[in-house]
This record gives C-alpha cells, sequence and structure tokens, in this order.
C-alpha cells in the first residue's frame, strides 16, 4: 500500500492532449450535431494515455482490502469466498452481448439458465416461484412487500398496512416497508434475544385486521434461530397476514431448514451473501424474491428486464460447483466457524446472550470495559493486524455491538489467528489502551475526520478547487 | 472434502470439542424437528470445474450473437480491454461497501471520481456514488422530489418517455400513494404549453422528461425549469449519459435532478443487467438525495482522505425514516464507468457520441433512399431515431434476425434503431441491403 506516491486524483494526472482511447476510422462522412443541440460548457473530464489509466486504478486497488485480501469476518455480510470460475463464465461473450430485447430464438440458452436457476431456488428454500428483477438486497425487500400489498389488495383488504418488524432487524427492512407506503409495528426482543412472543400476541390482538406482513430474518441478526418461529408464523396467518423471509441469513439454513418449512410465504435472496457473488465495493448485487403458489401473479415491475443477469450466472455457476451433495455443508460449517469464534473468545469479549448462534454472533464489546477502549477501537485496531473489522454498532440492541460472522470457507488457522489476534488487542486494551484508542497505526491512512466531511461536504473535484480558492 | 470448505475430519472434531456438541447436526438443536430439513435438496450432484465451463458453453452456444441496431435505453457500445483487466482486481471486486475507511480508500477514492465526472457530464453540482440502473434511479428521483416538497404528491411525467421507465416508476407511485400523471406530447416532444396548464392546476412535486426520448428525439427543454419553478416543482431528466458529452446538459436546461443509466458508457449489455444507474442533484437538494454519497476530508495524521458522507439520510441511521431503502450503490459498474470515462476523456466520449451520431444519420438516409421507410416525426434525434415501413414489419425484422442482424425494436409500424460508434458503414449497408428488399 503506497497512498503517499499514488494518492493522486485521476483528474490530477490528466494533461490536456493525452489520450487513451482509439477508434475506427470515420467513414460516414458529413454528419455533424448540430450547434443547437451542443452543450455550452465542456465537461472537465481528465485526459490521460492508458499506462496512466491502469496504474493510477492498479495503485488505487492496493488502497483496499477484499476477501481475497484477508479474513473479512462482517456480520451479516456473508463475505464468502468468490470463485474465480464464477466470473470466467459470467463473462461469455454468448450471454455479455446479449441486448435484453432480442427475440426469443436467439436466447435460448439465457433463458434456460433463468428458469435452471429458478428451479434451483425452489428447490432450496422449498417455495413455488421466483422472479428475477431485483436488483439489490433491498431492492428484493421493496419487491417482496409490494408483492404482499399488491396480494392485499387483490382482496379489497386495504387496511392491512402494517408491518411487524423486530427491534431486531436490519436497517433496510423498516425502511424497505416505507418506501412500499407501510408502517412499522416494532415488536420487541425478550431477554433471551428472540421475538417476544408476549409482545407479538399483543400487537396482532390489538392490530391483527391491520397486519399486512411479518418481516424477519432467521436466524436473527444475533445470530439466534427463532426457535418459535411455528408459532409466530401461525399467529400472523391466524389473523390474516403474511410471512416475510429477510434472506440476509440464509446462509447457515443452507442444509439445515428451509424458509417454506418455516413458515415463510415471500423472501429475498441476497445472491451475493448467500449463492457467492462478488459484493463488488458495493454492488452488483442481486435479490431474487420467492414466493409461495398462487403468489407470483402479484409480483410487481420493479425493473425492466431479467435483473442483474451476470450476477445470476455467477450464482448459477455455484449452485453447479457445489451440487446437492456440498451445498447442504455450507449452513453447518458456517455455523460451525461462527461457534467456534464465540466460544474461544467469550471470557475476554463480552457475550450478552450465551448458547449455540448460528452463523455469526455479537458481543457486546470487551469483558472488561474499565479500560475505556471500545469497539470502535477494537475494530481499527484489527485492521493494523491485517484483518477487516467485525461489523460494528449493530444490531442496535446493545451499546457496544460487534458482530462476526466467519463463513464456511475459512480454516481452522486462519480463525485461531483471528482468535489470537482478538484475544492480544483484550491485553493491549489493559496494558496500553492509548495503542488501541489510536488505531489503525498502518493502514494507508489513520482515522477520518467523519464531522468535517459532514458538515463541510465536499464531494466532487470541481468542489475541490471551488473551496481551494 | 470441498475445494471451497478447508476443514479436515480432524479440524471438525477438534472445533466441535470447543464448541462442546457432538456432531454437525446437532449445532442446530434450536431448529424444532418438525421443521428441520433431513433430505437432500432436488438438484444435480456437484459439478467439476471442467463440468461446469461446459454447462456454460453448451448453453452459450443456444443464444446467437447478432450485429446490434437496437437501443430502447440498452446500446451495444465498445468496453476497452483496460476496463474488464482494471475490474477483475479482487481488491476491488471482493471488497465490501466501504464503511471501513482507512482500508478502502481504493473503492472510496474511485467513487469520489465517479461522482465529480457524472457531475461534469450532467452539468450539475453533485453526484451520489450510483444507483440501481436509470429506470429505478427515475423512481427515486420521483419519491426525492415528493419528500422534498413535504405538501405536493403528484408527479407530472412526460409522454415521451420510455414506458418501461414510466412502468417502474408507476410501480413505485403505486405504493408510495403519489399520483403520476402524464404530461401530453405535440410531434413526439413534451408540450410546454400542456405541461403550464397542468402545473397550474398546483399540488405538482416534480416534473419528469427524458432525453433523447423515446422516440430518439432530442427535445428542446426551453422554458421548462422555469415552468416548474414558478410553481415550486422540481424538474427532472433523465438522460442517456454517453449523450451527454455533446448535447446540451440537464444543468444547462436548469434540471434540479438529473437521472439516467450509465450503461452507454462502455457496460456490456449482458442480457438487462447490471448496468449503473446515476443520480445527481443541484447542491441545495444533496440532503435529500439517497443513496450513498462520499465525501472528501483529513485523516488524523493530516492527509486528505476520502469518506462515505452524510449518512443521516440513510436506512441504517434513519431506518423507516430514510431517504430511500437502498443500502448500496452499483460500486463495481460505477467503477467500470470511471474507468471508460478516464480512458476516454471529454474529448473521446464526444468522438464516440458523435461517431454514433454520424452512424444512425448515415442510416436513416440510407433507409429513407429505399423508398420504404419514413421518418415518423421530422425532429432532430441523436444515435436513434424511428421510421415507419411500408411493409410487414415483423417479417422484415425476422429477416434481419436470419442474417444475424438485430433490427432495432421491432413496432407494429416500423423500426426504432439505434447506432453506436461499434457500427461499420458495412455493417449498416448490409441492413441497408435487406431492409430494400
Amino acid at each position: 500500500m503506497n497512498n503517499r506516491l499514488y494518492g493522486n486524483l485521476i483528474f490530477e494526472l490528466s494533461k490536456p492532449g493525452r489520450r487513451g482511447y482509439s477508434l475506427p476510422h470515420d467513414n460516414f462522412g458529413d454528419y455533424e450535431v448540430p450547434a443547437s443541440l451542443r452543450r455550452e460548457q465542456e465537461a472537465a473530464l481528465p485526459e490521460c494515455d492508458e499506462l496512466t489509466v491502469v496504474r493510477h486504478y492498479t495503485n488505487l486497488s492496493n488502497n483496499n482490502f477484499g476477501v481475497d485480501t484477508g479474513f473479512y469476518p462482517l456480520g451479516s455480510c456473508t463475505m464468502k469466498y468468490n470463485p474465480k470460475i464464477n466470473e470466467e463464465v459470467a463473462a461469455l461473450p454468448q450471454f455479455q452481448n446479449l441486448h435484453p430485447s432480442q427475440p426469443e430464438q436467439t436466447v435460448a440458452g439465457a433463458r434456460a439458465l433463468i428458469t435452471e436457476l429458478e428451479r434451483s431456488l425452489c428447490a432450496l428454500t422449498g417455495l413455488a416461484h421466483f422472479t428475477f428483477r431485483p436488483y439489490a438486497g433491498a431492492h428484493g425487500e421493496l419487491t417482496g412487500l409490494m408483492t404482499i400489498d399488491n396480494y392485499h389488495r387483490s382482496r379489497h383488504d386495504l387496511r392491512r398496512k402494517k408491518v411487524i418488524v423486530p427491534d431486531s432487524a436490519h436497517g433496510t427492512n423498516p425502511a424497505s416497508a416505507a418506501v412500499c407506503g407501510l408502517e412499522i409495528l416494532e415488536v420487541k426482543s425478550d431477554t433471551s434475544g428472540l421475538v417476544d412472543l408476549a409482545d407479538l400476541e399483543r400487537l396482532v390482538s390489538l392490530e391483527g385486521d391491520s397486519i399486512a406482513a411479518m418481516m424477519m430474518t432467521n436466524p436473527n441478526t444475533l445470530g439466534l434461530f427463532e426457535e418459535h418461529i411455528p408459532e409466530i408464523a401461525q399467529l400472523i396467518h391466524g389473523c390474516g397476514g403474511l410471512m416475510y423471509y429477510d434472506g440476509a441469513n440464509l446462509n447457515p439454513m443452507l442444509g439445515a431448514c428451509r424458509p417454506s418449512d418455516m413458515g415463510f410465504d415471500v423472501m429475498h435472496i441476497n445472491l451475493h451473501k448467500t449463492f457467492s457473488t462478488p459484493h463488488g465495493g458495493g454492488g452488483p448485487g442481486a435479490g431474487p424474491v420467492g414466493v409461495r403458489e398462487g403468489l407470483q401473479e402479484f409480483f410487481p415491475f420493479v425493473s425492466p428486464y431479467h435483473g442483474n443477469f451476470a450476477v445470476m450466472m455467477r450464482a448459477y455457476a455455484y449452485i453447479l460447483s457445489l451440487g446437492r451433495d456440498h451445498v447442504k455443508e455450507v449452513g453447518p460449517l458456517a455455523t460451525l466457524n461462527a461457534n467456534y469464534i464465540k466460544e474461544s473468545l467469550k471470557d475476554v469479549y463480552e457475550l450478552p446472550i450465551d448458547g449455540l448462534c448460528c452463523h455469526e454472533f455479537v458481543f457486546d464489546g470487551l469483558k472488561d470495559k474499565s479500560t475505556g477502549v471500545t469497539t470502535m477501537d477494537v475494530a481499527k485496531r484489527l485492521l493494523d493486524y491485517g484483518y477487516h473489522a467485525p461489523t460494528i454498532y449493530f444490531p442496535l440492541l446493545f451499546h457496544e455491538s460487534l458482530m462476526v460472522e466467519p463463513t464456511e470457507n475459512e480454516s481452522r488457522e486462519t480463525l485461531d489467528g483471528f482468535i489470537a489476534v482478538m484475544r492480544r488487542i483484550a491485553e493491549e486494551a489493559k496494558t496500553d489502551p492509548e495503542l488501541v484508542k489510536t488505531a489503525p497505526h498502518t493502514t494507508p491512512i489513520g482515522r477520518v475526520d467523519d464531522v468535517l466531511a459532514a458538515k463541510h461536504p465536499i464531494t466532487t473535484y470541481r468542489q475541490m478547487l471551488n473551496d481551494k480558492n | 472434502m470441498y475445494k471451497y470448505f478447508p476443514h479436515t475430519e480432524e479440524d471438525i472434531q477438534a472445533m466441535l470439542e470447543r464448541v462442546g456438541v457432538k456432531s454437525l447436526d446437532d449445532l442446530y438443536s434450536q431448529i424444532p424437528d418438525s421443521i428441520r430439513f433431513h433430505d437432500d435438496y432436488d438438484l444435480p450432484l456437484s459439478a467439476s470445474e471442467l463440468e461446469v465451463r461446459q454447462a456454460f458453453e453448451r448453453l452459450g452456444a443456444q443464444n446467437r450473437q447478432l450485429v446490434c441496431f437496437a437501443g430502447m435505453g440498452v446500446y451495444d457500445h465498445y468496453t476497452p480491454s483496460v476496463i474488464t483487466s482494471l475490474l477483475s482486481r479482487s481488491e476491488f471486486l471482493t471488497s465490501y461497501t466501504p464503511y471501513q475507511a482507512e482500508i478502502s480508500q481504493g473503492t472510496l477514492h474511485y467513487i469520489f471520481e465517479y461522482q465529480s465526472m457524472m457531475a461534469e457530464l450532467t452539468g450539475m453540482d453533485v453526484s451520489n456514488a450510483s444507483m440501481y440502473d436509470g429506470t429505478t434511479a427515475s423512481a427515486e428521483a420521483m419519491m426525492m422530489a415528493v419528500a422534498a416538497s413535504k405538501k405536493a404528491r403528484k408527479m407530472l411525467v412526460s409522454g415521451t418517455c420510455d414506458p418501461k421507465i414510466y412502468a417502474v416508476m408507476m410501480n413505485y407511485a403505486l405504493h408510495q400513494g403519489i399520483d403520476i400523471e402524464m404530461a401530453p406530447s405535440k410531434d413526439a416532444v413534451t408540450d410546454l404549453d400542456a405541461v403550464k396548464a397542468k402545473l397550474s392546476e398546483g399540488g405538482y412535486a416534480g416534473v419528469f422528461v427524458q432525453q433523447p426520448n423515446v422516440f430518439g428525439i432530442v427535445e428542446d427543454f426551453s422554458g421548462f425549469a422555469e415552468a416548474c419553478h414558478s410553481q415550486k416543482a422540481l424538474f427532472i431528466i433523465n438522460s442517456v449519459a454517453a449523450d451527454l458529452a455533446v448535447l446540451k446538459t440537464p444543468g444547462e436546461w436548469g434540471a434540479d435532478i438529473a437521472v439516467g443509466d450509465g450503461q452507454s458508457l462502455g457496460i456490456p449489455m449482458s442480457f438487462g443487467g447490471p448496468y449503473v444507474g446515476y443520480m445527481c442533484c443541484t447542491e441545495k437538494l444533496i440532503r435529500k438525495m439517497p443513496g450513498r454519497i462520499v465525501g472528501m476530508t483529513k485523516d488524523n495524521r493530516g492527509q486528505r482522505a476520502f469518506v462515505l458522507t452524510l449518512q443521516a439520510r440513510e436506512q441504517h441511521i434513519r431506518r423507516q425514516k430514510a431517504t430511500s431503502n437502498i443500502c448500496s450503490n452499483q460500486s463495481l459498474m460505477a467503477l467500470w464507468v470511471t474507468v471508460y470515462m478516464s480512458l476516454m476523456g471529454r474529448e473521446g466520449l464526444c468522438e464516440a457520441a458523435e461517431r454514433s451520431y454520424a452512424g444512425a444519420h448515415y442510416l436513416c438516409d440510407e433507409l429513407l433512399k429505399t423508398g420504404r421507410f419514413t421518418l415518423a416525426y421530422d425532429q432532430p434525434f441523436f444515435n436513434e431515431f424511428y421510421v415507419k415501413y411500408d411493409g410487414d414489419a415483423e417479417g422484415l425484422y425476422q429477416r434481419f434476425v436470419e442474417a444475424g442482424i438485430l433490427g432495432g425494436i421491432c413496432f407494429e409500424e416500423g423500426f426504432l434503431f439505434a447506432v453506436t460508434e461499434k457500427r461499420t458503414k458495412e455493417e449498416i449497408d448490409n441492413l441497408v441491403k435487406i431492409a430494400a428488399l
């Protein structure tokens, strides 16, 4: 990592007259865009030769950390290995060069792939149909909720505008419900970290007629399996609502339990989590939505074509690779890895709810709170040791949440290395708390000034230049 | 064991012991047995890497790659090799959303560049870190306008917009309780007088138009921004990103929000995705904007650094009160178009756009010369145009396909043809030859 030498913006490497492209020779003669249509102010884009561009972005990549770089125990994100063969097949020109509006007889292979992927996801979830239009997890949530809303509307059951969401839910759940025009009813967690059944019963008896759905992930965001899920589904179905499964935590359920058997009617799957497609620094993902038989006619039009098709291709390659013999090992191995870390660290980190977890678990910071070292400090110190930080300050149930999800791809040696470093940081917190509080020390940049960025937003190169003047 | 799972039997036993259970199965003792899945999934047995490759090659062989004259939102532009090479770097590919700024400067840095370039291209003040695609970005812009106005819940959408964009917006609007009304058009362009008349009824949060419009026509939006602003409505323009290198920009038309698809900036068509949506706006509206935004700041060593900023708008902080439910951008595709624009620069983007313009006008002229086609509207177009055909359009479309040509988008009475810088004179002449028969 060499931020000092290569910290320039591409604009700062630009020199008028340089070019990084070549076009075929022009042979159409005199067709010119009339001045009346043209922009007046030219776009100030960089002018660079090819090598400058290559070196710039190669060096930027060196300031990044990916799954291929090192262990990425980011809770709730399922940072599993992204197999190389998936990348290669997704780039095949026979698929990449297809226009989405090509006639059916010229896209039979692409259609067959979608059909097979749908069949596979149905087998894995127990649901009957999938739509691939949603582009991401949150887009899937929205699509699923729209499907539910459309279903209630079709029955002229127009009062059903409320969605029950646990207080431990992913932030996208309430946000998606709001975008769908639905209202949130928050159900509390009990002391064991699960949905408080008494509180749920109270909500159902109060609001039964207005409940559109209950939206939850299982295992929940604490990594705990909601063991009362059959009773919960019965309660919701009993009052006329539908059950929505947030597929963000589907990974540990492969080989263990299908969402349809838990009683869910509608779900989305984050192909970029459970089915190994790369996160790409924040997208593109894919969030296909599955439903029970009869609900497919209520799928909404959330995008124009076949979703993020090239992402779907990668997921299909992954499913083909694992097959029925290995796909069922995913959940148990991911679950084993999470429990192994948890048991190896719970004497030095605060485990608020003891017991078996699934693919992830949450610590409430260090056990010894007297040092003043926070979860943020621990996370930043981990960067010094070459690990990505866990998810921090989520879920909101605890003040110092630190959420670890190792995935099934990590070896025992990798986990042991991480455990040793986590213990060492706990030790440093006692012996040299300043070292931890001022971390990271070895990364290309130190802790950043978030307040300055938000108070005085500079979000483009032009703003940056104007700010200097 | 399996190639993606590193544990040996010995590892598993030792780890189970540490956890305090006897078998992998016992890890799931909390799951009621009535809902445990003990069967085999109905899937084929695992496939070797060679077999996976062969399966995809077999499927690929069932597709036909055609010489593409289709557009309507998705265009066949050339992708320079540099892009695929750089994007395959796994430090970009396998990273997550850049929450940990200290080890994510690569991603944050290029998003800052992306935002800078999109703001330049659209002539707007600011850009977010990208969105899913152009249609969903349009729906988000509509919701942003409604949220910004507080009271008004109507949206006026031009009748010259692509029906796909319209359908996605309608779908969001239905659930949001937003009323979409269609603004009438005259001679295939949005009718300003009709827009003014509608706006004078009050209650409109925004006016939404498309450039070039669904017929490929470059509309004149003089007077639109003033008409909107006098009625406290926002003016939103959806444009094809690549065309903005040459065309008058949303900023120059006085737009408050500029959205669209960035696919035309060198992203392969890939049967519909992934692409990248862009959203830019005026500085005044930045805190109303959905999605991620990267800002510049300093680190504790005094170095320039980039970071996700203005997060108080977002779902993980605001939950149901967030500006949108969007929790990612389309980061890798934003990198795609950023590298594209870095290579092409202003001049290259203009050249490619002008070449597309020239090719389309050449094709149009040649088609008209056959005497079987007429240009449907006497309006300026860019690299896409709608022509009426005096014969059986569907039959001709099939003849194009037989000759290995995707002959635009076929309608009952004619064709919507698009030309990019990739199309050669020979390819165009060949299409015309078939069309003239």
